[in-house]
């Protein structure tokens, strides 16, 4: 187990070079610096350029730069600046004298973590993904309890229209009806500490997971219950209430939860679109902000951030996953 | 007489000619398909939308690029008054944008776009996931380890966020400049997910190469293509043909979450472009006005749930009637 963990934490040492890689090599055949958005008019003047270039290092060799994003080098007034492995994401391109780890993980002076722009996002998060395994899963158990029934076609088909359309396109359904037409919310609120302007984003976001956990619950379900343990535990007595709950239930969630790992990824990069909608002061939305900006070490900074919790998340959905069913053995 | 009756009577069952016609599988799998009222009903859906965005010029009732002067914020033409008091025009039946271009025009221009981005990146996938999967699981060596270890990479980095930065970063290259910045958005979208259809078609290939048909094959002497191509091939197709129906809206969808950022099409002004605007364009430019107008933001956004769903059932459909052993599990 333990080696395990190790293989699996090591691997993702590949997997952040490899996607720092691709994206710094995106990123720098991107058009134009930073500074100059349109290339062909300068907007800035050649030595103020010159300064910049200097300051942020873009004039050293490409490969020596790469070198300094990920591990360190001595900056122009000869001191040794550490890099991503110290968790140094750099400094913005767009926001002066700002750090990308400051601007997305420090809380506004005297709140507390989740006040950050991750915490946001993390809250949101879970909210969502609370709100959708909370539904999810009794709606999948029910369909399947009462298959082919009314509840179960009900319910198969908003789970269908939660699987295919997207969430960004069910946000503007549920702006229009609930902030444009009833007035219930406002679009874009103005304080996020209130709870009640929390639940549209949060609905909106884990909409398609709720819809995914009830179509797999069911499924999962349905096979359980064609079980033979399932007839002994009948035949033996039991109540139904312990044979759904002990019997069926716990063994037919084992399947849903290797789907939490892709419902994280899918909340993760689901936000970008959801938070920019909302307003919300989120990391997804910092992140679309800096592609529109152009911004480019913020968008590398996200990028990573984004990809090892992708990895992370994989990874405890695997772990979850052998404690749930002893059957399976990490050998990978 | 006495040896016609020794001999013993053949059942006429053996004997009869077989009347009715042998069945190829896939034309059995269309019998079912076409008695599953959803799959057709999204079929007629995907064909309207097609031949919308093929003649989406003869459609159109105006030029999507006109701007109307006096004529911008109309709202549905059914609309006796709208939120800003004015009533719709019968000519511009869906309304008009704050620039005063007929919404109806711009959506089914738009459906052009999307259909493209649906079907050209589907087909170089299948092609390319075909063709590595076959020889990746019929063959394995370095192509099989080659395969898994790119899988590994891009299932680390998030899709999404892949094509963002490609986007931003070759935009202003030759490749994004061809086709409005759909042939970059095509060559992205393929390079991403080639890779599920070969993961598919290889895990068929492992499990149909073992199988009997595939042994007696070879021992009647077939060459390795053969093999490939004609035996495990037609039995792998039933998949391939369903990851295709799911892969179409997954890449409408992608589409339209990069033009909602900014980052899809090129905005063109040339009225004769094939590519004028996509539903993503459309969904960025409705969310600027989402109170005042909420139909400019609606139309494309119906739009994409209704093929979005069109096709969802569909592959819903393809899957029970290619292995009706899976009905109604999934």
């Amino acid at each position: 187990m333990t080696t395990y963990l190790v293989r699996r934490l090591l691997w993702l040492i590949p997997v952040v070079l490899i996607v720092a890689g691709i994206t710094f090599i995106l990123m720098h055949n991107a058009p134009g610096g930073p500074w100059d958005r349109d290339p062909s008019a300068k907007q800035v003047d050649p030595t103020t350029l010159k300064r910049l270039e200097e300051y942020y290092g873009l004039n050293k060799p490409l490969w020596r730069q790469f070198m300094a994003y990920m591990i360190g080098d001595v900056n122009s007034k000869g001191k040794f600046v550490c890099g991503l492995v110290c968790g140094n994401l750099g400094p913005s391109y767009r926001i002066r004298g700002v750090m990308i780890q400051d601007y997305l993980f420090k809380p506004p002076a005297g709140k507390n973590f989740f006040y950050s722009r991750f915490g946001y996002s993390m809250r949101l998060g879970f909210l969502a993904l609370g709100f959708a395994i909370l539904i999810g899963i009794p709606v999948g158990v029910i369909s399947a309890l009462k298959q082919n029934t009314l509840i179960d076609y009900i319910s198969l088909f908003i789970a269908t229209v939660g699987i295919s359309v997207p969430n960004f396109v069910i946000a503007i359904f549920l702006i229009i009806i609930f902030a444009s037409g009833l007035g219930w919310v406002s679009i874009v609120p103005k304080s996020w500490d209130e709870v009640s302007v929390w639940i549209l984003p949060a609905v909106v976001l884990g909409f398609g997971v709720l819809a995914r956990t009830a179509r797999l619950t069911r499924a999962s379900m349905l096979e359980v219950l064609r079980m033979d343990y399932i007839r002994t535990a009948r035949a033996k007595g039991l109540t139904e209430r312990v044979v759904i709950f002990r019997h069926m239930i716990q063994n037919a969630l084992i399947p849903v939860v290797t789907f939490l790992g892709p419902a994280l990824a899918g909340l993760i990069t689901g936000s970008f679109i959801i938070e920019t909608m909302f307003g919300f002061p989120g990391m997804g939305r910092a992140y679309v902000t800096a592609i529109q900006q152009r911004d480019y070490s913020m968008i590398m900074g996200t990028t990573l951030i984004f990809a090892v919790f992708v990895a992370l998340a994989n990874l405890s959905v695997d772990l979850v996953y052998t404690l749930l069913d002893p059957r399976i053995q990490l050998t990978d | 007489m006495a040896e016609a009756n020794n001999t013993p009577k053949i059942p006429s069952i053996l004997t009869d000619e077989i009347t009715t016609p042998a069945r190829d599988l896939l034309v059995d799998a269309w019998y079912r398909l076409i008695r599953n009222r959803a799959a057709v009903v999204s079929m007629i859906i995907i064909l309207a939308f097609m031949v919308v965005a093929l003649f989406a010029n003869y459609i159109a009732p105006h030029s999507p690029l006109q701007l109307n002067s006096g004529k911008g914020f109309l709202p549905p033409a059914w609309v006796e008054r709208g939120p800003n008091g004015m009533a719709g025009d019968p000519a511009f039946l869906l309304g008009t944008d704050t620039l005063g271009r007929d919404v109806l025009s711009r959506v089914l221009y738009g459906a052009r776009v999307s259909m493209m981005v649906g079907f050209i990146p589907t087909f170089i996938i299948l092609l390319v996931g075909t063709m590595v999967g076959l020889y990746s699981g019929y063959k394995g060596g370095w192509i099989d380890n080659l395969l898994m270890r790119f899988t590994d990479i891009v299932w680390a980095f998030p899709d999404l966020l892949f094509f963002i930065i490609v986007m931003i970063s070759l935009r202003e290259t030759f490749l994004g400049q061809a086709m409005n910045g759909l042939l970059l958005l095509f060559g992205a979208l393929a390079i991403v997910n080639w890779v599920g259809v070969a993961r598919i078609v290889r895990g068929q290939v492992l499990s149909l190469k073992e199988k009997e048909f595939v042994e007696a094959a070879r021992c009647i002497g077939a060459r390795d293509s053969r093999i490939m191509w004609k035996h495990i091939m037609p039995n792998a197709l039933g998949p391939i043909i369903i990851t295709a129906a799911v892969t179409v809206p997954g890449m409408i969808i992608t589409e339209a979450i990069l033009g909602y950022l900014g980052l899809g099409l090129r905005p063109t002004t040339d009225a004769n472009a094939f590519f004028i605007t996509s539903w993503g364009s459309l969904l960025l430019d409705g969310q600027v006005s989402i109170n005042a107008q909420p139909w400019v933001l609606l139309a494309p956004a119906i739009c994409v749930s209704l093929i979005v769903l069109a096709f969802t059932f569909l592959g819903d459909g393809l899957r029970d009637a290619l292995d009706p052993r899976m009905q109604g599990t999934q």
